[in-house]
């Protein structure tokens, strides 16, 4: 683990706090330990040590020109489809389940899509017909799940081959290409006058409606409920099995869209589009610091992730470092960051012991005394 | 059964309860769906039966049926091993490697592929059991880095026939009987694997971790170390299905057995273990990877286009696991009914 840089004045100063007067003044510290112990600002820190050792390699790193591809806005562009599916992926995983299928989603929307362009049929009403697609593959997915009580797990497994073999039937082993200017410049265009990707603005956005709804409203509140116990939930009122299934077909939609976006990038669909981002996607997903296990993450978390993985690709990729590695580098980056968070928690305890046993040898509280 | 019990009312139910429990034995189902659908295949493609063409099927079957095994352990304690192609493909490279540098002699460098797989399925055993990293998510993390150590080895080659030693493919086409090779030593491993599993108290550890890890820690049972002896047990046998790999195709690319982790638990699931973790037995599993190798084979003998291949195969799984909640939804609630009785 990189130590960062943000996290080391907390330590420091806790204990001269500490040596202090037990009271106000401590909190302070406290509330910055605490505040730096959490995953995102680690990942910030993270984030901020990859570019600056991007910058070091090359001033190159960093300049707005989206078309060098070893540059940290082309290795941004270049992960907008798996950004935009790892959002959706999170309250899912939130809520305990996961979607295995949403890279064949990808590969089925962007067939069908070609399917529709090379039959005639114009984008603007092809475009609203994949996303349809997308959701019925997610409810399909959802339906399964929760009517059948069979485990997401397998039941996307079954589906990571199915809709990749519909993507076969519709599309065989042909391709389409071709797609209208005015449409793939939504793939690989700026909005204009700026150097922002379209792709990024509409990752962005997704971003804002997805950390709106899962962290400020009630229904983000039902997700997280489920994620800590299904039962309890249910019987506070929590409809478990509808909201499960809208989040499958909400990860459909998502999906198609990200399909749409590839497709875009590519000027071409092929029925293989999208093999293997699957993987990409959960490791955003935990890289984020949403647990696996369920009832834990963010999406600010989750964008965060988004940006250290292009960062890191892009500066393994200026600093000389083939593929093949970098994949070594990002396996290892993921394991570390569910490793770190669970140090990081140990040594958080251990900070609290030290302190507490320097002016309160007391564990547990004696009756009537006003616990801090 | 005692006689006596019948009643001629309950003459029905009991075919069901017959009939339900033949279904619910996952193996016996899944024996006999083979059966019938290699019966079916055989009629409409003679050629199905003959040994051209089972030979080869059997013996790809068997390289993954011995990873389901490993795979199977792992699920059956509520863990997932995302891991083992690329322990499969960086085995089977590491051993061509050896053997192209003519380093060792064979029979030592095939122990050193099993070896390796033992480490690597170690490395997995330690980030889960000891670091306690969700396994779905430390195997989706070794998942790219063993594939990056292949590449790594293979340093931009690839092992052709002609670097191996003559004759080295061989085995892989060798039959007892018409039975290959590879399959009489599935055999033997899903074999041993069984009765251990079933006989033996280590065996019974995995299913006691597996269906309620507190009770079985309760009782003394020592589950983080049963954990890790599942993954290493199981990136052994992915070490042996590596080194039946290299043998099976003698060119070996650095991305070797690409894709197959999917294959191999989708066997494990089909074959009736529970992702759930606590039941299934190997004998499934294997049948379950069987199965699943003949279907794909039947469909290309029997000139389904080669587009809707893997929609069949999509279709097949998802049928075959919910066909299984269904039944066990099905006796949960007769079970329930009769106890209201």
């Amino acid at each position: 683990m990189s130590q960062p840089s943000d996290a080391s004045p907390a330590p420091t100063q806790a204990p001269v706090a500490a040596g202090g007067r037990p009271g106000n003044p401590m909190s302070g510290a406290r509330a910055l330990l605490f505040a730096s112990a959490r995953w995102e600002v680690l990942l910030v820190a993270i984030l901020a040590v990859l570019i600056w050792a991007g910058m070091r390699i090359s001033p190159f790193f960093i300049q707005p020109d989206f078309w060098n591809s070893a540059n940290f806005g082309a290795s941004i562009s270049g992960t907008m489809e798996v950004a935009i599916m790892a959002l959706a992926m999170t309250p899912i995983i939130i809520t305990g389940d996961i979607d295995l299928s949403v890279e064949s989603m990808v590969g089925l929307s962007g067939a069908v899509l070609g399917v529709l362009w090379a039959a005639g049929i114009p984008l603007q009403v092809g475009i609203p017909i994949v996303l349809v697609v997308g959701m019925v593959g997610g409810l399909f997915n959802g339906l399964l799940v929760t009517r059948w009580g069979l485990p997401a797990l397998v039941v996307t497994l079954g589906t990571l081959a199915l809709y990749r073999g519909l993507a076969n039937a519709v599309l065989g082993t042909s391709y389409v290409t071709n797609f209208p200017s005015a449409f793939t410049a939504f793939g690989f265009g700026y909005v204009p006058g700026t150097q922002v990707p379209w792709t990024l603005l509409a990752f962005l956005l997704l971003a804002v409606v997805f950390a709106v709804v899962l962290h400020l409203t009630w229904i983000g509140r039902q997700v997280f409920a489920i994620g800590k116990n299904k039962d309890a939930a249910r019987y506070s009122g929590v409809r478990v099995a509808g909201l499960r299934t809208a989040l499958f077909a909400v990860s459909g939609i998502v999906a198609a869209f990200a399909g749409i976006v590839l497709a875009l990038r590519y000027n071409s669909v092929r029925s293989d589009n999208g093999t293997g981002l699957v993987l990409t996607v959960v490791m955003i997903a935990v890289l984020g610091g949403v647990d696996i296990n369920g009832g834990k993450g963010t999406i600010p978390g989750v964008v965060l992730a988004v940006f250290t993985l292009a960062a890191l690709q892009s500066a393994l990729r200026l600093g000389g470092v083939s593929s093949e590695y970098q994949n070594v580098a990002i396996g290892l980056l993921l394991i570390v960051s569910v490793i770190a968070p669970h140090l990081a928690r140990q040594f958080r305890v251990l900070v609290d012991r030290v302190r507490s046993g320097r002016h309160r040898p007391v564990r547990d509280p004696v009756p009537g005394e006003v616990v801090r | 059964m005692a006689g006596n019990v019948a009643v001629a009312s309950n003459e029905r139910s009991r075919a069901g309860a017959l009939i339900g429990g033949l279904a619910r034995s996952r193996e016996l189902t899944l024996a006999g769906v083979i059966v019938v659908l290699s019966a079916i295949v055989a009629v409409r493609a003679p050629n199905f039966l003959s040994t051209d063409n089972l030979g080869p099927v059997t013996t790809f079957a068997a390289i993954i049926a011995i990873a389901a095994v490993g795979e199977a352990l792992v699920i059956l304690t509520k863990n997932i091993d995302l891991s083992v192609e690329s322990t499969i493909g960086v085995v089977a490279f590491t051993v061509g490697l050896i053997l192209k540098e003519q380093a060792l002699p064979v029979p030592v460098a095939w122990a050193c592929g099993v070896g390796l797989g033992l480490a690597l399925g170690m490395c997995n055993g330690v980030i889960v059991a000891v670091l306690r990293v969700p396994s779905i998510v430390a195997t989706l993390g070794t998942l790219s880095i063993f594939r990056g150590l292949c590449f790594v080895v293979a340093n931009g080659h690839e092992i052709n026939l002609n670097d191996l030693p003559d004759g080295y493919t061989n085995a892989a086409s060798q039959d007892f009987f018409g039975v290959p090779l590879f399959v009489f030593l599935a055999i033997a491993i899903v074999g041993v694997a069984a009765i251990v599993l079933r006989y033996t108290v280590v065996g019974r550890l995995f299913y006691a971790v597996g269906s309620n890890a507190e009770a079985a820690a309760t009782i003394g049972v020592r589950s983080r170390l049963t954990v890790f002896l599942a993954f290493a047990l199981s990136g052994m046998l992915a070490g042996v299905a590596g080194v039946l790999w290299g043998i099976n195709y003698g060119a070996i690319y650095a991305n070797s057995a690409s894709g197959q982790s999917l294959a191999v638990i989708a066997g494990v699931v089909v074959g009736g273990v529970s992702i759930a973790g606590g039941s299934g037995t190997v004998v499934g599993a294997a049948l379950g990877a069987l199965f699943l190798g003949l279907i794909n084979n039947a469909l290309i003998l029997l000139g389904a286009p080669q587009e809707w291949l893997q929609l069949i195969y999509g279709a097949v799984i998802l049928f075959a696991v919910s066909t299984d909640a269904l039944i066990q939804l099905r006796t949960q609630r007769a079970r329930a009914r009769s106890r209201i009785r």
